[in-house]
């Protein structure tokens, strides 16, 4: 009876490691349209992608630390760089999958103006924005808060969210009014889902390039670039244009 | 900016004394009369509310986050109360975070307290009663001072608890600098941003706290002390 529970464990942990299974940490603003690439990505190819999702900051810090990530989505463009340059991320795997787009947004139909107008009219108790230090959706927020002369001003209403996720949490639940998140969580289809939004004109930030990169983990994995391939496929461009990305 | 750094940081540190001073004696105020009534009611209910203040042992703080979350939120009872009463919502405010605390850590302060009221027995308020005390009057002048080391052990340990706190107020907090920004959302800010100085320097100090508070409760307490 043992024995055979031996066994039959022994070949799960074979088969669990055979399996062509890749291991991805993905921004959390790119869950929605990731999850769908990844289902088709399994469909079309065999391979399998397990995703984590959360904040790029913190993904750096567990990569560094030993995670063990095949392939990095990150939400912007200096972290794969950065891990490229310290060995962690392989030379030459690095590209930009998606350029995030900044909205403004409230689960309220009736709050946001297409204008933004709502920012200065400081109808609004809370403003959700992502943790500027680690998340680059929260940076974009504080930079474009500062080009429109609000920054100052505003700065005692945040609330800060750990990630993008988070910071659109705090505003479904209706704890804050308003919120800066990524164009990707509100759009469903192409449209606003719900709520209502302004998306903050591309000039007010410096573009959100979110580049992905091969990890040393991953190196000598077949899924891992496959994965990479796939995701400057037609396949999955038009589900990442579809959440409202802008693409290379 | 080191020197800033280094401000937020003593911040956070005052912030989250403030925090558990303030729950604990809370839930010193609260616990008390739940403990007597736990330790000396025969009630059917008994096992029901001992349950319910034995809940934060075992769940996840994502379960009482998410909940505080939505019933503090304008939608929520808890949160169409306080508008009701002007307070406004409570998520991301220093009360709201009082609040979540009290249910985190109450049965650290309850069940100390409760052991101590059962451990007295019905001898010592026999006596008093036959002395013509009033029960008022015996819980006063017997029960509590006999309780003592239990009201020591909770009031320890619900600070120390509430000081340990991270999973709720990243939740309900929005981690904002002097309100709900606590020393232990900090370190993890520090650490998401590789500040591994800081970081180093609020957790050792949160390690050597840690050490002594329960250096302290193990062995100063004289409860623990007379037990075989």
């Amino acid at each position: 009876m043992k024995k055979t529970l031996f066994f039959a464990l022994t070949a799960a942990i074979v088969g669990l490691a055979s399996a062509d299974e890749v291991q991805v940490a993905v921004a959390a603003n790119f869950t929605a349209p990731m999850q769908r690439i990844a289902a088709q990505f399994e469909k079309d190819t065999g391979h399998k992608a397990v995703l984590s999702f959360g904040a790029t900051g913190k993904f750096y810090a567990q990569i560094v630390n030993g995670a063990p990530f095949e392939v990095l989505l990150a939400a912007d463009d200096e972290t794969p760089a950065r891990l490229e340059k310290e060995g962690q991320g392989m030379a030459g795997s690095r590209f930009t999958y998606a350029i995030g787009k900044l909205v403004l947004w409230s689960a309220d139909p009736n709050r946001v103006d297409a204008q933004g107008e709502v920012l200065k009219s400081g109808n609004f108790r809370h403003l959700a924005i992502a943790n500027p230090k680690t998340a680059p959706y929260g940076a974009a927020a504080v930079e474009a808060l500062g080009k429109l002369g609000l920054l100052a001003g505003l700065q005692g209403r945040f609330v800060q969210g750990e990630n993008i996720s988070q910071t659109q949490q705090f505003v479904v639940t209706g704890n804050a009014e308003l919120g800066f998140v990524a164009l990707s969580q509100v759009l469903k289809d192409g449209k606003l889902a719900s709520g209502s939004a302004w998306t903050v004109p591309a000039s007010l930030y410096q573009p959100i390039r979110q580049d992905a990169v091969l990890l040393a983990k991953g190196k000598d994995k077949p899924a891992a670039g496959a994965l990479l391939a796939y995701l400057k496929g037609d396949k999955a461009r038009t589900v990442i244009a579809a959440f409202g990305y802008g693409l290379r | 900016m080191e020197s800033a750094a280094h401000s937020a940081d003593l911040a956070a540190v005052w912030l989250t004394l403030k925090l558990a001073t303030v729950v604990t004696l809370l839930l010193l105020a609260i616990g008390t009369p739940i403990a007597w009534w736990l330790a000396r009611t025969r009630s059917a209910l008994k096992g029901v509310v001992g349950a319910v203040v034995a809940l934060p042992l075992v769940l996840p703080p994502t379960v009482l986050g998410f909940y505080l979350l939505l019933a503090m939120g304008p939608n929520g009872p808890l949160g169409q109360l306080t508008q009701a009463l002007g307070l406004g919502l409570l998520p991301f405010t220093f009360p709201g975070l009082v609040i979540a605390s009290v249910f985190y850590s109450l049965p650290f302060v309850v069940q100390p307290i409760q052991n101590a009221f059962e451990a007295i027995g019905e001898r010592p308020l026999e006596v008093a009663a036959t002395l013509r005390a009033s029960p008022w009057d015996a819980f006063w002048s017997v029960a509590v001072p006999l309780a003592r080391p239990g009201f020591l052990s909770g009031a320890i340990l619900g600070f120390a608890h509430t000081v340990g706190e991270f999973g709720i107020v990243l939740m309900i907090g929005g981690n904002i600098p002097e309100k709900t920004r606590v020393v232990s959302v900090q370190i993890y800010d520090h650490v998401e941003a590789l500040e591994y100085t800081q970081a180093h320097w609020l957790s050792g100090g949160m390690v050597a706290f840690s050490f002594l508070v329960l250096l302290g409760l193990y062995t100063f307490n004289p409860a623990r002390r007379k037990q075989p």
